[in-house]
């Protein structure tokens, strides 16, 4: 008999007290760990669907001509006799270090074209990747799936007196206008959309864009890295960030991300205290015997060592079964909280490690003080019978 | 010379206003190998004493001295250890711990001796053997009736030879027979060397003792 005897057999012959303490315990270390992951699971959800939304990459051809202007940005020098970037180019993106962070890619060609007796401007576009990034778009009527259809924004569609279903006479051939876009407020109202191929041959531009806008995500890469990465693979091209973008979103991240860790505090605050009440609970109730143990003769050291040695025991075990809980908990919560179907739970080691630490602090922290308390007290009052 | 030697002992307490004087200057000697019974009413300081001669109550005058050492003399911790080393006490509700069986109860006062696991285990079933036990060892104490319980409460008390066996009351919680058996056990490890002081209300268990010390108000008569 070793006094470790002492507080093993009290955890193994003690089952359903100890199991009433441990889960006492688990449920603060599950509640705080689901509610951790759930918070970084979001804000990565939320980091990589603000990612989507919207280009944060440009790539226009270097030229020394005058600047064009597109949705407000400063694009390159847009003119007939520039220098145009190669469309097959444009797959070397994809070869970049950090080319898993590229969300979409869309290029576009540019060109004035006469519709009728009015003068427009026709940008070719790949749909999928367009609509994918401009989420925001509202569209009245369909996406265009064929070459032969159109996509008008609503100020072109006034002008130019169409609406869906109706057709347009472009250079001899006839296209529908298979959907309108609501008002955006940007360039994009006086804009008349067509397929990339299409445009390009209206325009005569075969295989040739005027640029293209690149959605990266930024969660784990600086977008200056991805820039540099991309500008190496297209010499003729000028990468540039779009600053005001990528700024708004870090800042919008950075206010998420405080909002989560002060959740987190409290999360944590209030999980501390339901495991300090439980551990002081269970070595209030055992005065008694620890008025045994003092009255035969253990030191206060003694009695201390038994308790926190079944403390750190059952904090132990508690701390494994609550981060396995909380990240069951998490993972049934995920697709109720997060906004995207695809949210992905995150497994984070310094997780797993942390509550199974804070299990133990808060276990041997919060017995410490009645386990002191215990061991200084008198025998013949602890023992009530002396 | 005497084994315990107890000089003008004092102790006071303070409810609220009032101050009890539960013990009011006490002189008693008992010899190496003696059986005392204490007896008195309730309240007369019965428990108080044994309490303080246990090393486990500060009095608030006078002495302690047992086997030559003065008990409050010593500090806290060096008192847990001559209480280890020399004391055995028997409880009155007997206060085995529920999780540990009966040999394991026995072995806690051990459980600080620096010693061999198969030596304490012996000396636990040999005590256990001593006080009619030796076939229950692996008995949880809700598994034992209670003047099983208090046999193993007795064998815990003697299990590190103790220079001194105190006990509060052990029949209180008996019934009649079984309470017989009990004091004829403590007169059997009386008659084997062991000195024994017993704070008892049964005036029955005084035939069984060497000398009865009545107390009354905090003083012997």
């Amino acid at each position: 008999m070793q006094l470790h005897n002492i507080s093993i057999n009290n955890l193994r012959r003690r089952k359903a007290k100890m199991a009433f303490l441990t889960i006492g315990l688990m449920v603060g270390i599950a509640t705080i760990v689901t509610l951790v992951t759930l918070t970084r699971s979001m804000s990565s959800d939320i980091e990589r669907k603000m990612d989507e939304f919207g280009a944060n990459i440009l790539i226009t051809p270097q030229s020394n001509g005058l600047a064009m202007n597109y949705g407000g940005i400063s694009l390159g020098g847009v003119t007939f006799d520039q220098r145009e970037i190669l469309e097959e180019d444009l797959a070397r993106i994809k070869t970049i270090a950090n080319s898993k962070n590229i969300s979409a890619v869309a290029p576009k060609v540019l060109g004035g074209i006469k519709v009728g007796s009015q003068d427009v401007l026709l940008v070719g576009v790949n749909f999928d990747s367009e609509l994918k990034m401009k989420q925001w778009w509202q569209i009245f009527g369909d996406a265009p799936k064929g070459e032969h259809e159109l996509l008008l924004g609503s100020d072109a569609s006034r002008v130019l007196n169409v609406s869906s279903g109706d057709t347009l006479q472009i250079r001899g051939e006839t296209f529908k206008v298979a959907g309108v876009l609501d008002q955006t407020g940007s360039q994009d109202d006086s804009l008349v959309f067509a397929s990339l191929e299409k445009a390009q041959k209206l325009l005569g531009k075969e295989g040739k864009i005027t640029l293209a806008e690149v959605a990266a995500l930024c969660s784990g890469c600086p977008i200056g890295d991805m820039v540099t990465q991309i500008a190496e693979k297209l010499p003729d091209a000028r990468v540039s960030a779009i600053q005001q973008v990528v700024e708004g979103r870090l800042k919008a991240l950075d206010q998420f991300k405080r909002f989560s860790y002060a959740m987190g505090a409290v999360v944590v605050f209030i999980g501390s205290l339901i495991v300090f009440v439980t551990m002081m609970g269970s070595v209030n109730e055992r005065t008694v015997e620890i008025g045994v143990f003092r009255a035969i003769g253990f030191r206060k050291s003694h009695v201390m060592r038994i308790i926190l040695l079944e403390a750190a025991l059952v904090s132990l075990l508690a701390g494994f079964l609550g981060y396995a809980v909380g990240m069951g908990g998490a993972k049934l919560a995920l697709p109720f909280m997060a906004e995207s179907k695809n949210a992905r739970l995150l497994f984070d080691g310094w997780v797993a490690g942390g509550s199974i630490t804070l299990a133990l602090l808060l276990g041997l922290l919060a017995s410490l003080y009645p386990a002191l308390h215990a061991s200084r007290m008198d025998p013949t009052e602890a023992l009530r019978a002396l | 010379m005497s084994l315990i030697e107890i000089n003008n002992l004092k102790k006071h307490y303070i409810s609220g206003d009032e101050t009890v004087e539960a013990l009011r200057g006490v002189d008693i000697s008992i010899d190496e190998g003696e059986f005392i019974t204490i007896m008195g009413q309730s309240g007369s300081g019965k428990s108080t004493l044994l309490s303080v001669l246990g090393g486990m109550n500060h009095p608030t005058s006078g002495d302690v001295e047992m086997a030559g050492v003065k008990l409050y003399q010593l500090s806290a911790e060096k008192l847990a250890d001559f209480r280890a080393a020399s004391l055995g006490f028997v409880f009155q509700s007997f206060h085995l711990i529920s999780y540990l069986t009966a040999l394991e109860n026995v072995m806690l006062p051990l459980a600080i001796v620096k010693m061999s696991s198969a030596a304490k285990k012996s000396a636990a079933r040999q005590a256990l053997e001593r006080v009619g036990l030796g076939a229950k060892l692996d008995r949880l104490p809700n598994q034992l009736s209670g003047g099983e319980q208090e046999r193993v409460a007795i064998a815990r008390a003697i299990v590190n030879n103790p220079h001194i066996l105190l006990a509060d009351e052990p029949t209180g919680n008996l019934d009649s027979k079984t309470s017989e058996e009990v004091m004829a056990l403590f007169r059997e490890l009386n008659d084997a060397g062991q000195t024994v002081v017993m704070v008892t209300h049964n005036p029955d268990n005084g035939r069984y003792a060497d000398r009865t010390i009545t107390l009354r108000d905090g003083m012997v008569v």
